[in-house]
Parts: C-alpha cells; structure tokens; sequence
C-alpha cells in the first residue's frame, strides 16, 4: 500500500534559509544545503523547497552570510540536487515552462507554482503536457476573510483572487496538476495545529493528492492532516526546532494509525 | 566500467547521474548516437509523457541504435519509469502512440479500484517482488520505493514481471527480461533500496 509521506518544507529567501510566520515575518535560521545533507541522512520521504525571495532582492546580504556561489536560487537547488536521495520538489519564482525546464535540468524531481497558476491557467496544462502531470504541483494559499470564509491568496499572500479553496482545486485538477501543496496563511508559523476545514473541503474536491502544510507545532498534529485528507503532511518550522523530527513525527503518526515508511537507518 | 544514462531531452537524468556516482562508477550523459559504442551499461531514465518521449526517442535516432546494443550486443539496459513505459508495444497517454515494442504490452492509465486512492500515484509504495531476480538481491522483502507516475505498464508475458506494487489493485512495479531492466519506481529517489537495485544492476552480465 502507498505510505503517508512527511515532507519537511525548506523556505529559501534572498539565499538564505528561513522561518516564515503569518506569511509576513521571516527569520534567518541557516545555511540552505546543510539542512538538506542532514535530512538526507535521516532517508527523509520527500522534500520540498520554497524560494520566497520577492523578485529582483536576490542578493541582499550575500557578503556577510557566506555562502560562497550560492547567492542565486539555481545554484542552490544544483548544490542541494548533489546530496538530495530523496525526491525533491522546487517551488518559487517560476513564470515559464522555460523556469520549469531549466529546475528539472538541475535537479528537481517536480516543481510547485503558485501565482503564474492564477495569472495564466494555460500553463498548468502546458506543464503537464511537456513535464507529465505527476511533476506538477500547484501550490495554493488560503486565507480566512470576512464571516471566517475561506479565499485563495496569490503574489505570496498580497492578492486577493476571489476563488474558494474548492473550487480554485478543482479547476488546477482540470487544467492536468498532478498534487496540490496546500498553506494556510492565518496558521502559517503559529504551531497551533493544521487548518483542518480547509484540508478537507480541498482533498474532498479532487482526486489528485493533496499535501497539507502550514501550522504544525507538534507532532501530533501531522494525523490531523491525514485524518482531514491529505495524503502527505508537510511542515517547516518544526524540523528546525525539535530534535530527532523525522523519527518523532513518523511515530506520532504511526500511534495514530497511519501507515507511513519506517525509515531506514542512514547509511548505505 | 563505462555507463551511458541517455539524454533525449526529457526529465531529468541529474538524479540517476547522482545515485551512480554515488555507488563510485563514472557516467556519461549524452545524447549522441555515437556515444553508444563500447558502453557496459545503458540507463533511459525518463519523466513526461509517453507521447513525446517516443517522439524525441525516434528523432533522435535512438530507437535503432539501442535495438541493435540490446539485442544484438546484448548489453544491460535499465529503463525507469518513462523510460520503462516507451518499451511497451503501445503508449494511451494523450493519444495512442507506437512504443519500442521490446516487451510486448500496453501503457494505460492507473485505474486504482477504489475511488478514494488518488492518481498519481505518488509516494512510498512497498513492492512485492521475485526473491530470485537478480534485480533483488539483498533487498529486504516488501521494501518500499518511490513512485511518482499516472500510467502503469500492462505486459502480455507475466513471466516478464519480476515485481508488483498494490494500489487498488495489483500493477507492475518492475520488469526484467534477459537483460532488459525496467522498474515504474525511481531507484534513484528511493535511497537504500533503490541504490541496491541500481548496484545490482551494474553488477549484472
């Protein structure tokens, strides 16, 4: 039978890893290619890098954190491909089938898109067409508006668009996406635990699988997810401040009766 | 030993190239016909569609020149998950189109049984496989692999299956015929287990 996956999520910003909060505060937290040597050790499902850097800030601080030759997002990801075993999913900053081509040809096993999806349905299905549904995922931000409803948010939670999570999945499954990440904006950074309404109205819409994300504070919370319909959890900050993360979070989700892939130990 | 993963430019041949570098053998990535002499090993990694694939394969001028190493010179040959499908007589994905037809069979749609599994099929499926095919050998029973695909591979000859995946059903994970490999899973992505394959792969004769 096909395993839940854990998916640590890496945000990369101005070429620096990141802790996002509310999708507004981001705080440095490290070097983007050790992190991803330690998750390999630990034979991790899958992981997923987000580069959140806003267009045209690039280099920022690119003297003081040294990080030689990595001051570019392409760089980074062939960097990160070399020690990556595990299947690696790039999100961020791509407008093109050309972006798509060029973070395949370096490494990504698929790749997320979020606001082009929005901008330009077409190229979903381009995507899919050229790459294979199965390597494209459409990243999607929910937010909570007025009356607790919830809208998709583009542009890194600044756009509005006016659509239900629902049926905004709907449409990314028609167009040939083959997974949707899926982040909630009001529990993004807080650790209070997964919107689980939102997880459940989007899996509930589509066939395709849906990765939940956003809000894990504890292990515990991965079930929910699950529970709610996804058939991965994913989290950021968590991996960062907890020891032992993967092997913790694999537990907390056996106990709660989920199937998930014992990991072997490193080594090989 | 001279390993040649071949370039038709489709998916991405970086994380094969890094799993057997990884195994300490040197690769050559190419997408010249002319590279293909004196090679031990081939490898037609492959992610996208069936139709272009084939399509790239065939312009290329591929098709040939692998019918002639692998069943003339009998050279292994692994192929991973598009790369498996385009062996099949025919490809269903966006069309029908005309695959390398070295094992006979067709390339449908995953239909898993139940409406609740989702397709793609994505993630760590465990495989059930032949203790005795070479393609095993020191994989602990019902490892699991990484799959990431749509289509599934249909063969006429069961004897060609030397592993299966459950999903709604029972589907080809893996195929071996003399010295032809194909796995649906990725090897390359499927750490401990996936780099035993490819290691038994590049001990095979």
């Amino acid at each position: 039978m096909l395993k839940k996956r854990l998916i640590p999520v890496l945000l990369l910003q101005n070429g620096l890893l990141v802790r996002s909060e509310l999708f507004k505060i981001h705080q440095i937290i490290g070097n983007p290619i050790i992190e991803v040597q330690r998750f390999n050790e630990w034979n991790v499902d899958e992981l997923i890098y987000l580069d959140i850097t806003c267009e045209g800030a690039y280099d920022l601080r690119r003297e003081d954190h040294k990080i030689k030759n990595l001051s570019e997002p392409l760089a980074i990801l062939n960097a990160v491909s070399e020690t990556c075993f595990m299947p690696l999913t790039w999100g961020g900053r791509i407008r093109t089938l050309e972006d798509m081509r060029v973070r395949f040809a370096n490494g990504a096993d698929k790749i997320a898109i979020n606001t082009i999806a929005f901008d330009r349905p077409s190229i979903i299905t381009e995507a899919a067409r050229a790459f294979g549904s199965q390597a494209v995922v459409v990243s999607m931000d929910a937010k909570r508006v007025q009356d607790n409803r919830l809208e998709i948010y583009v542009a890194g939670g600044r756009r509005a668009t006016g659509l239900r999570p629902s049926e905004w999945a709907r449409q990314v499954e028609s167009f040939g996406a083959g997974e949707i990440l899926l982040q909630s904006i009001d529990h993004d950074g807080t650790g209070e635990g997964y919107d689980v309404d939102l997880i459940a109205e989007v899996a509930s819409s589509v066939r395709i699988p849906v990765i939940a994300c956003s809000g894990v504070g504890q292990f515990e919370h991965y079930a929910d997810g699950i529970h709610a319909g996804a058939s991965a959890a994913a989290a950021a900050n968590i991996w960062h401040f907890k020891d032992l993360a993967d092997r913790q979070g694999k537990r907390a989700m056996a106990r709660a009766g989920i199937e998930v892939r014992q990991n072997p130990e490193s080594g090989r | 030993m001279k390993i040649l993963v071949i370039d038709y430019g489709l998916g991405n041949q970086r994380s094969v190239v890094n799993a057997i570098r990884l195994l300490g053998v040197d690769v050559l990535v190419s997408q010249r016909l002319e590279d293909l002499s004196g090679v031990d090993r081939i490898v037609l990694p492959g992610v996208g569609a069936f139709g272009d694939g084939i399509t790239n394969l065939r312009a290329l001028g591929w098709d040939r020149v692998l019918n002639k190493a692998v069943f003339e010179q009998h050279i292994p040959f692994l192929g991973i998950c598009l790369g498996m499908q385009m062996l099949a007589t025919v490809g269903t994905e966006h069309g029908f189109h005309d695959g390398l037809n070295w094992l006979a069979g067709r390339v449908d749609r995953l239909t898993p049984e139940s409406d609740t599994l989702r397709v793609p099929h994505i993630g760590w499926n465990d495989v059930a496989f032949k203790d005795a095919d070479p393609m095993y050998k020191g994989v602990p029973p019902s490892s699991c692999f990484y799959f990431v695909h749509s289509f599934v591979f249909k063969p006429e000859a069961q004897e060609v299956i030397s592993g299966t995946f459950n999903y709604g059903g029972k589907w080809v994970a893996s195929l071996r015929h003399n010295n032809i490999w194909a796995t649906q899973f990725h090897p390359e992505k499927s750490q401990r287990a996936g780099l035993q394959v490819l290691r038994n792969f590049l001990a095979s004769c």
